[in-house]
């Protein structure tokens, strides 16, 4: 075995497969073991909200207001709530298993000893959760188009705007939580920081019926900006400079993120 | 002359004001298999994530297969194998997927990686356990799967920190086997250790390591010829008469070196028998005696002044 193999696929192949795509593997491969329950669950989800949402307090609105912003309840809210999953989602990922992979499976620890550098374990994570991203969210718009809340082909683009929410999220809070020495500290960021998010961001009411003091507040939120670019995009009310302001704002979000994780990791993971 | 795999010339590493390890210098060649004996505490694994290149060293060089780890650590660590203190297994995989996942790290081909896997856990005995889970696994079978998975990359040096601390005796008894047949096979292994038994074993050389350096160096028998006597008697008195026995000891065998341990009283003899044959006649009534060939625990008592594991 170890003595008698040929040494000739040494470093040959090591040129091979591109590290974040190797420090994927793994998440892909515990995810094919779950993925019919994790499936399940991203459909119910949707259904909850939407039915709730979409028919108990729209049905409400609908009767009393004439629907928000000229279009049925549902319309208004569904893209707001795929962009609300996203960020959900993000956080979740973005959380337990970075901590957990130096704490509770050291999944991070095993693949550090390999040539995978920090940033590539990095990377290769946050890949995975741009794929369950993806996932959820396209359950998420097909649900929502099956409930006749997508009024614009532009709502194909909703995909994208999703995958980049959750993104802006996921790349800092995960070079944040690959540094925090004790799990405490989530359920602080749930419930002070993405809780309130969810509320004010111009998701289940426009932000006009705030205090006017309060607006610019929920305008600098990144959840706002994924917010309104969704429900652009599934409603076909597109307006070229709030899209740029909006796509530039998550996009600049997510590479901070990118660059701050590529040192928090390498200051964790090389001590 | 075989070649030198790693050479460190006053390599130090600091974690702010604490020092770890304080200016070592050694090298390792190879096929040889080199130990790092010491207590708790004393730099080993810091030395040994230095060498696995997970850790920049502070000063001083440090170079592997003749490159630097600080700007060639991912090839470096494409061809070493490390066994960490503490198993990094994953636990929602199972034992074979871990093999094939952490292959899929070095970026080897999918079927080379399905054969090895193969073998290496028929090597480490765990093929009847391959689509197991890994955590209902014994402590025992853990450390061999962790071997197993080092080896996946056929490494050119193989680093195990601790490689049985923890385990019950057969056990370890069963790991000592795996590894003397990597040894046989040429296979270069630097390992860390506090088990004196562990490293007379499986060690070629040795490292004293003690409060962050290098106590000294050498094979095994170099190591007990320099720092200490063929044989060694202990003595047990009553302990309320221990210091006086002592005493009295000490004053029948001036030339010889004794160390008094809490419980016991140690004289480096060159017979053992002839001693304890004098300590008798001089009228001293010891409740236990026992006459036994030095190991590396007296070497290490001698060097630092304490034992190995307290």
């Amino acid at each position: 075995m170890t003595a008698s193999q040929p040494h000739v696929t040494r470093g040959a192949a090591i040129a091979g497969t591109p590290y974040v795509l190797r420090a994927l593997l793994v998440w892909l491969t515990v995810y094919r073991r779950i993925w019919r329950s994790s499936a399940f669950s991203s459909i119910l989800g949707p259904l909850f909200y939407l039915g709730a949402l979409g028919f108990g307090l729209g049905s409400l609105v609908d009767r009393h207001q004439g629907g928000l912003g000229g279009v049925p309840y549902l319309a208004y809210v569904a893209p707001a709530i795929l962009a609300v999953q996203a960020m959900q989602s993000a956080l979740q990922e973005a959380t337990f298993p970075v901590y957990g992979g130096i704490k509770w499976n050291p999944r991070y620890l095993a693949a550090r000893a390999t040539p995978l550098r920090p940033a590539d374990i990095y990377r290769g994570h946050l890949l995975f959760i741009t794929l369950r991203l993806a996932m959820n969210s396209a359950v998420f718009l097909a649900i929502a188009a099956a409930f006749g809340s997508v009024r614009s082909p532009w709502a194909v683009a909703a995909l994208p705007a999703a995958v980049l929410t959750g993104l802006a999220f996921a790349a800092p809070v995960a070079a944040w939580a690959v540094t925090v020495e004790r799990d405490t500290a989530f359920n602080y960021m749930f419930r002070f920081g993405m809780t309130p998010l969810m509320l004010f961001s111009g998701t289940f009411f426009p932000l006009s019926q705030l205090p006017a003091w309060i607006r610019p507040v929920a305008y600098a939120t990144p959840l706002w900006h994924g917010v309104a670019l969704c429900r652009a995009l599934t409603l076909g009310t597109i307006d070229p400079g709030s899209l740029a302001v909006h796509l530039a704002y998550l996009v600049a979000l997510a590479c901070a993120g990118l660059a701050a994780g590529t040192r928090t990791y390498t200051r964790r993971l090389y001590v | 002359m075989p070649e030198v795999l790693v050479r460190a010339r006053g390599l130090t590493k600091r974690f702010g004001g604490f020092t770890a390890v304080d200016g070592i210098d050694f090298e390792l060649y190879q096929g040889e298999a080199f130990g790092f004996l010491g207590p708790n505490g004393a730099g080993k694994s810091s030395t040994m994530r230095m060498i696995s290149c997970v850790s920049p060293p502070s000063g001083g060089e440090l170079t592997i297969f003749g490159l630097d780890p600080r700007r060639s650590g991912a090839d470096i660590r494409a061809r070493l194998g490390v066994v960490p203190q503490d198993d990094t297994l994953d636990i929602e995989l199972t034992v074979r997927e871990n093999l094939l996942v952490y292959g899929r790290y070095f970026g080897l081909p999918r079927p080379l990686i399905r054969e090895r896997a193969g073998q290496l856990l028929d090597f480490v005995q765990l093929t009847d356990r391959a689509d197991d889970m890994v955590e209902p696994l014994s402590g025992g079978m853990k450390r061999r799967l962790t071997i197993a998975r080092s080896l996946i990359n056929d490494p050119e040096i193989l680093i195990l920190d601790e490689p049985t601390t923890g385990l019950d005796p057969q056990a370890r008894h069963v790991v000592w086997d795996r590894l003397f047949r990597l040894k046989q096979r040429g296979v270069t292994l630097i390992l860390t250790t506090h088990y004196m038994d562990e490293a007379e074993q499986l060690c070629d050389r040795i490292v004293v390591m003690d409060h962050a350096r290098i106590a000294a160096m050498g094979t095994p028998r170099e190591l007990l010829a320099r720092f200490t006597t063929p044989e060694v008697l202990e003595l047990r008195f009553q302990p309320d008469i221990q210091d006086e026995a002592a005493k009295k000891v000490q004053g029948l065998f001036a030339t010889e070196r004794t160390e008094l341990l809490a419980d016991r009283i140690l004289m480096y003899v060159p017979d053992g028998d002839a001693a304890l044959a004098g300590v008798l006649d001089g009228g001293l009534e010891p409740v236990a005696t026992l006459v036994r060939r030095s190991t590396l625990e007296d070497v290490f008592l001698r060097l630092t002044g304490r034992s190995l594991v307290e």
